[in-house]
């Protein structure tokens, strides 16, 4: 039963990337690419915590941690970075 | 910098959530695992010093596991609403912004209510106002003023809910006081 | 590790395996949600907050497969880190996003929070001072 829903989630998974990455290419503005490339890192997160539980092991667990925190800092820092830059030219 | 003073019992929940993350990263629950953990979370809590939170010193665990349960109901039921939204209407969708005072002005409350409303699919906490605490929410489905009334509602309910569990006595009695009435 | 299948184990495997499909279709319907609406801001909430269940179901379904106690503390403390951070992203990209007019006025049925971010840019440049006002 294991391996059909692994093959399942895995198509559901891989759609679910294409359209992600399909926003990243077109998306119109530096946020609308922010915001899909963080949805493509929790599309990882997703296929590793899947991967976890149908091979009975917990090796990615940290990794997904990080995956998650890098995501976080990643799309804080742009989000300030263009608020700073159009918003407050003459301060910090 | 002056470093203000903090009670050993102001500390002890951001200490129990240090030592809990290290036994939980190490998957080791034993006496002298958990020691060595207290000591490094006394020794992190002690060099990289962080503003204290001002906890209100109360918290009901009553009112708390309602509260989750009604939490995780609700993102549930949004989840798929907002998945719903997505797949059928896309495009044509139609949102508001919406201003929410709170009732409580302790920024531990604003913060939390922030928390828990951004997380429930559909509503998004755009901008605070601190000085009024005034919660800016973005509304996914919103075209009538009836529903915009309805959010803000519902986002009132969340802080009455929070301020039970962990709100001051003052907020508390002015909760009581609004229900009464 | 793999003891006989009994009941119960199937019945614990036939909830992890609903619980992994609905987790991966909730990342699907971020996607959809992504490409599907129409600004910046009503991406955002297809994007984050599915995901906030989606982990949770499959952080689950590991807990399921796995059958000892002690993983549990640590997917809860996987999972309240993403509590944590994805409110604090949501919100700093939404709040640019707004700030950076990322957002289809014609779309919004009311906007209470125009009329504040005005006032407080007029009395910026009245008061000839950068404090959080608007230039433009």
């Amino acid at each position: 039963m294991m391996q059909i829903v692994l093959a399942v989630t895995a198509v559901i998974l891989s759609l679910a990337a294409a359209g992600a990455i399909i926003r990243i290419a077109r998306g119109p503005s530096l946020l609308d690419r922010v915001l899909a490339s963080d949805v493509l890192l929790a599309i990882l997160g997703a296929a590793l915590c899947i991967d976890m539980a149908v091979n009975r092991h917990l090796n990615n667990l940290m990794l997904l941690v990080a995956l998650s925190i890098i995501g976080f800092i990643g799309s804080v820092t742009v989000a300030r970075f263009v608020a700073d830059r159009r918003e407050q030219p003459h301060e910090s | 910098m002056s470093r203000r003073r903090i009670s050993l019992r102001q500390e002890l929940p951001l200490l129990v959530w240090l030592v809990i993350v290290w036994a939980a990263l190490w998957q080791d629950f034993s006496p002298g695992n958990l020691l060595f953990g207290a000591i490094l979370a006394v020794a992190v809590a002690r060099m990289f010093y962080l503003p204290p939170v001002d906890l209100s010193g109360r918290f009901n665990i009553l009112h708390a596991v309602p509260f989750a349960l009604s939490f995780m109901g609700k993102v549930v039921a949004a989840s798929f609403q907002v998945m719903y939204l997505a797949a059928v209407r896309g495009p044509t969708v139609t949102n508001a912004v919406v201003a929410v005072p709170l009732r409580s002005h302790e920024d531990l409350m604003v913060t939390a209510t922030g928390h828990v409303i951004s997380l429930i699919p559909g509503s998004l906490v755009v901008e605070v106002d601190r000085s009024t605490s005034t919660l800016y929410l973005h509304g996914l489905n919103l075209s009538t003023p009836e529903d915009v009334e309805k959010l803000r509602r519902e986002v009132r309910d969340i802080e009455a809910g929070l301020i039970r569990i962990m709100g001051t006595r003052q907020e508390l009695d002015a909760i009581r006081q609004e229900a009464a009435a | 590790m793999n003891p006989e299948p009994t009941a119960v184990d199937t019945v614990i495997d036939a909830v992890s395996a609903v619980f992994m499909v609905v987790g991966a279709l909730m990342s699907l319907a971020a996607a959809v949600g992504l490409l599907r609406f129409p600004d910046l801001l009503s991406r955002m909430h297809a994007a984050t907050k599915p995901q906030v269940l989606g982990l949770f179901l499959l952080l689950a379904s590991i807990g399921l497969q796995m059958r000892t106690w002690w993983v549990w503390p640590v997917l809860l403390v996987a999972w309240i880190f993403q509590l944590l951070t994805v409110p604090v992203s949501a919100h700093m990209v939404g709040r640019a996003g707004y700030r950076t007019k990322h957002l289809h006025r014609e779309l919004l049925s009311s906007d209470e929070l125009e009329a504040v971010v005005q006032k407080a840019a007029a009395k910026a440049s009245r008061e000839d001072a950068s404090d959080g006002g608007r230039p433009d």
